[in-house]
């Protein structure tokens, strides 16, 4: 993956996180409990995780280890 | 009482982890050992310990009462974004601080600029900027203390001795371990904290009888429906808070802790588990701040409701009224009113340390504004060449005895809310300096003057936010964004018309 494609799979994911879609909802309930604005980012959460362990392994700056100056 | 004396047991073991730290470091000495752990922190450590130090009173009773008031866009507000922005900006910026650090043997981020941009005294003003907005975050760390002992002891402990026992428990430990022993209390504290909010969400919800029944009250009535969607901010209010987490990576004791990790391999870990980390807290806070609303059987909280519907009267309330008013309706201690009415006493303590273990997050603040001092000041003006290595821990010791003093007095003056106070002063003004990393690391053509420019605008902007209410909030926005903005345009114009750095500087820095 070259550096273009993560940094609109970054900009996807940021979009992800202003959810208008929700704004208003409380409804359904997740888990009988939770409302779905909150869910939703609850979940939003676990797909930052997700980006980050895509990103560390495309994307890592391995270079950085390799200092010729140390 | 049983509460009370867990806590204290807590604290115990919270000293002895700092003085059994300092004990293992003692033989090995010197400044990077004391304020960089020896860049040696390990995985596990570095992450946990990453995590804890951004974690404040403010994460737990802060988000806890900023959710009572305000309902779950707490959660996408602080916590969602947080959890997007800083593993990128630890991914992109904190890799890179880690490199440089270890090429060129930094300890502070004022070291890398004076170096970067060949300047001297300029880095002596980032300095400055740099301190005096760090205070603030410290005091937020006293105030948290004094109203979590007071809480779980039930007011046995009032308010000024529980922030005076907090104040003085951290300044040993950060005392005596220095960055290794903050580190591993760090540690330990996240451990701890992060079981907390599972616990406490599943013993407060069973003893109200299930959550579901709560929300489904809070929906039924107009005033607190509101509270479970976003309906009453704006989708560019909410936009902006995305700018704040930025102020992380600039804050000076997240990027001196990207210093002290013993490999490269260890930011891996760290940046994928730390929105889960950021999951795991502030859910359950959030969602229990919320909930509260629905808890009228709780007197405590009933009286903060009737406040608040007081507060809600159109007219006929003096200013005394309404700031008398305001400060009964705060939410900053629901959790500690909810554990105190659900949860079994001795239970209760536990997770009373829990609480502590995030209010004391001042730690590393204290530790990183004595290391910024005695690098950044002392040593800069000639102190180490004239009275050695040694003499220079010393003093960055006796600068965290005064520190924390002085964030106690002040601490016993400001009544304002732990939130009001985070935001408005630290993470606006950090979020502002953050060009100055970005900068640094990314445009080979920025300059000192650039960066001079960055530091006065944020002070600036600082204190003119603070002191004129809706200053900077141009179009319905946080003025955290104009604020940032400017300090990009700023970085940009004046750097383009100052000369740069020289071609071997620039070529030093090139990763």
């Amino acid at each position: 993956m070259n550096k273009l494609a993560s940094a609109l799979v970054i900009l996807g994911v940021y979009v992800l996180h202003q959810d208008v879609w929700f704004w208003q909802a409380a409804r359904p309930l997740v888990f009988g409990f939770l409302p779905v604005g909150l869910a939703y980012h609850a979940a939003y959460c676990v797909l930052v995780a997700v980006l980050m362990s895509v990103l560390t392994v495309v994307a890592w700056p391995a270079h950085l280890d390799r200092d010729p100056e140390r | 009482m049983i509460p009370g004396l867990l806590v204290f047991a807590y604290l115990g073991v919270v000293l002895y982890i700092g003085i059994f730290a300092f004990s293992r470091s003692r033989g090995a000495g010197g400044a990077e050992d004391y304020f960089l752990a020896g860049r040696s922190l390990g995985s596990a450590v570095f992450l946990l310990s990453l995590f804890g130090t951004n974690m404040t009173a403010f994460t737990i009773l802060g988000s806890a009462g900023h959710a009572f008031a305000n309902g779950i866009v707490t959660f996408p507000l602080m916590a969602s974004s947080s959890a997007f922005v800083i593993p990128l900006t630890l991914f992109f910026v904190g890799t890179r601080v880690w490199a440089l650090g270890r090429r060129h043997g930094f300890i502070t981020p004022v070291q890398m600029f004076r170096d970067r941009w060949e300047c001297g005294h300029i880095g002596t003003v980032i300095f400055a900027v740099q301190a005096a907005l760090l205070v603030p975050y410290i005091i937020i760390g006293v105030m948290g203390g004094g109203t979590a002992l007071r809480g779980i002891t039930g007011g046995l402990v009032p308010y000024w001795l529980g922030g005076a026992i907090v104040a003085l428990v951290v300044m040993s430990y950060v005392f005596f371990g220095g960055m290794r022993g903050t580190a591993w209390v760090n540690t330990f504290q996240t451990i701890l904290f992060l079981s907390f909010g599972g616990v406490a969400l599943v013993l407060i919800g069973h003893g109200m009888g299930g959550f579901g029944v709560a929300m489904e009250a809070l929906l039924a009535s107009p005033r607190t429906a509101p509270l479970l969607t976003r309906e009453r901010i704006s989708p560019l209010f909410f936009l902006s808070y995305t700018v704040v987490p930025l102020s992380t990576i600039a804050f000076p004791h997240i990027t001196i802790f990207c210093l002290t990790a013993r490999r490269l391999a260890q930011f891996k870990r760290t940046v994928i588990m730390y929105p889960i980390c950021i999951l795991a807290i502030w859910l359950p806070c959030v969602f229990l701040g919320v909930a509260a609303n629905a808890m009228h059987d709780v007197p405590r909280i009933e009286e903060k409701l009737q406040a608040r519907s007081a507060l809600a009267a159109p007219a006929g309330l003096t200013e005394p009224e309404r700031s008398a008013l305001r400060r009964a309706a705060a939410g900053d201690d629901v959790i500690l009113v909810m554990l105190e009415r659900y949860a079994p006493i001795w239970l209760a303590g536990l997770l009373g340390a829990g609480i502590m273990a995030a209010v004391m997050a001042s730690d590393s603040q204290i530790l990183a504004l004595s290391t910024m001092f005695t690098e950044d000041v002392f040593a800069f003006y000639g102190g180490r060449e004239r009275f050695g290595e040694s003499i220079q821990v010393q003093t960055g010791r006796l600068f965290v005895v005064l520190l924390t003093v002085m964030a106690y007095v002040i601490a016993l003056q400001v009544p304002q809310s732990i939130f009001d106070l985070a935001v408005q002063f630290a993470f606006s003004g950090y979020a502002s300096l953050s060009p100055l990393l970005f900068a640094a690391l990314f445009w080979p053509r920025s300059t000192k003057w650039g960066a001079l420019a960055v530091a006065l605008w944020s002070a600036f902007a600082v204190v003119y936010t603070a002191r004129v209410p809706g200053a900077l909030a141009w179009g319905g926005l946080m003025p955290v964004v104009p604020m940032t903005f400017i300090s990009c345009a700023l970085m940009a114009v004046v750097s383009l018309v100052t000369p740069p750095p020289s071609t071997d500087t620039i070529a030093r820095y090139r990763l």
